[in-house]
């Protein structure tokens, strides 16, 4: 269970790899046969690297989390393939899937609902371990102290649920659960969306020191241009689901050639500027 | 300046499990004058909201206590019966939640919903509110009228379903806006789009705008005065640009992000965890 090394992924493959992927739900009209598809997200195409973290930006309703979904094994895409670490998923049995499965880690944006209030947050933490059949009750708790350690919660606080926790913390605890089976990609859904300025910071400081520890990849999906901005390796511009820009966070910046990712980075402003407009 | 909503004293304890409570917010005084913008910053999980929830007299008794005094237009809020506060929610004190999906019914057409709003508080033919609803629809910037009102929300971009929920929570004329995150979900473009119209109509208006965010830049935006809140107390509260440019508190420093030494957040998250 302890980290070791990485050795089916050398750092020159890509540990993922979309290609043309695309989601279309069909609705049924209601109290007709008439049936609707609407389209999340088309032709998608994207790689991370091992230890990378790649930012996918757009508004909502733009095709982010539908997308966070099928590369999370959550949903069946409806076209395209994903590649991880060099297995095509789609060809996989649903045991293989299972198995592959916590490799593949998702953090919402709201934890107090993905994380279940009745349990304690040392069972919510060796759940993912119990699921997976790992080890012996002693063995989870004892990985589940570790982990608390880990992303800076007191293990003594083991026994409580998530509502005695504040938001930060229990951010913290929802790392602390997709850790736990040392997978090798972290999907943050908007997970920073809902802290403030100074959680936010603690929260990014974390994960990038996880990062360098672990080889971790991040899928970082939010709508905050200028959050991802900081620690982003690869930003991924996403409007009206396609994917229109997708560069190195620096040249994005530099020079930014489509006309909404233009704009994003027009609106983005600093307090300063703003107090000095509003004085002005 | 004329005081529009005088909070004195406000206590939100919840229930729980057996004798334990939770006492929410603890001994918070604030005034908010007419046409004015006061920014609550805090930790999720501080009392924001519960603040929001007292001042609309959303908290049943079952579930917590509310003790202290709410003057809105010199009426004491919190002696009101259910009926009159309902008179009061929607017309006189309104809100805007963060996420426009949750607010909207994805079954019924944008110009009816608004319309249900006035027609809650007026007792006005349907075709009137519909008019009516047209006309708040159109306050809030929309060009495109015909199609905006017989759309379905999931029809709209998240910027236009926010506008949406804007307009009926200015429908009824209120005095007092309560906006909870009103531009958290949206990109920047659409973020920088609602909080100039919320600005412009705030000034036409001469409405009052309770702003909760954790978000600098919008704090910034919006607020003349700024009130920090951790763990259902209030740290600190003065003139916006006073608490950016000298802020008292670390905590003020931590939620404004102003150009906080590492060190200085540690601290916090460390007042914060106790």
């Amino acid at each position: 269970m302890n980290p070791g090394p990485r050795s089916n992924s050398s750092q020159h493959e890509p540990l993922l790899r979309v290609s043309g992927l695309g989601k279309q739900y069909v609705q049924r009209r209601p109290f007709s046969p008439a049936k609707i598809a609407l389209d999340a997200f088309q032709d998608v195409s994207l790689t991370i690297f091992p230890g990378k973290t790649l930012a996918v930006v757009g508004e909502s309703g733009a095709g982010k989390s539908s997308l966070a979904r099928c590369i999370a094994l959550l949903e069946r895409p409806t076209t395209g393939t994903i590649e991880l670490a060099g297995t095509k998923l789609a060809a996989l049995s649903r045991k293989a899937l299972f198995l592959i499965r916590r490799e593949v880690q998702l953090i919402f944006q709201d934890p107090s609902s993905a994380l279940n209030p009745r349990l304690t947050a040392g069972e919510i933490i060796a759940e993912p371990l119990l699921i997976q059949g790992e080890g012996t009750n002693s063995q989870r708790r004892a990985r589940a102290l570790q982990l608390m350690e880990q992303v800076g919660l007191d293990p003594a606080w083991e026994r409580k649920r998530p509502l005695e926790f504040s938001g930060g913390q229990r951010q913290r605890l929802a790392i602390a659960r997709a850790l736990a089976l040392d997978p090798h990609l972290l999907i943050l859904d908007e997970a920073l969306s809902n802290l403030d300025a100074a959680n936010q910071t603690l929260i990014l400081k974390l994960l990038a020191e996880l990062q360098a520890a672990r080889s971790l990849s991040f899928l970082h999906i939010s709508h905050d241009l200028r959050l991802v901005s900081e620690f982003a390796d690869e930003v991924a511009v996403m409007y009206q689901g396609r994917i229109v820009e997708w560069k190195s966070t620096r040249n994005l910046f530099a020079s930014p050639e489509h006309s909404y990712t233009r704009e994003l980075l027009a609106s983005a402003r600093s307090v300063e500027s703003i107090l000095l407009e509003r004085s002005a | 300046m004329e005081v529009l909503l005088q909070v004195e004293n406000l206590d939100v304890s919840y229930r729980g499990a057996g004798p334990s409570r939770h006492h929410a917010v603890q001994h918070v005084s604030f005034e908010i004058a007419a046409g004015e913008v006061l920014g609550l910053m805090g930790e999720s999980g501080c009392g924001k909201t519960s603040i929001a929830l007292a001042l609309l007299g959303l908290l049943s008794e079952e579930q917590a206590d509310v003790s202290g005094s709410i003057q809105f237009r010199g009426e004491e809020l919190l002696s009101k019966d259910r009926s009159s506060l309902r008179a009061i929610r929607g017309a006189g004190i309104s809100l805007v939640f963060q996420e426009p999906e949750l607010a909207l019914s994805p079954v019924m057409k944008i110009r009816d919903q608004v319309a249900e709003v006035i027609h809650a508080h007026n007792d006005w033919k349907w075709e009137r509110c519909r008019a009516d609803a047209e006309l708040a629809l159109a306050r809030v910037g929309f060009s495109d009228l015909e199609r905006i009102s017989s759309a379905y929300p999931h029809q709209l971009s998240g910027g236009q379903r926010q506008r949406v929920v804007l307009a009926q929570a200015l429908a009824c004329k209120p005095a007092l806006l309560i906006a909870d995150e009103p531009a958290a979900s949206l990109d920047a473009r659409s973020q920088g789009e609602i909080l100039a119209l919320l600005r412009k109509l705030q000034r036409e208006l001469h409405i009052s705008i309770l702003l909760i965010s954790h978000a600098p830049e919008v704090q910034a935006s919006l607020a003349d005065r700024l009130m920090v809140m951790a763990n259902g107390r209030i740290v600190e509260q003065g003139p916006f640009e006073q608490l950016y440019r000298n802020p008292a508190h670390a905590c003020t420093r931590a939620m404004l992000r102003t150009a906080a030494p590492a060190s200085a957040a540690e601290d916090m998250d460390f007042e914060m965890v106790t």
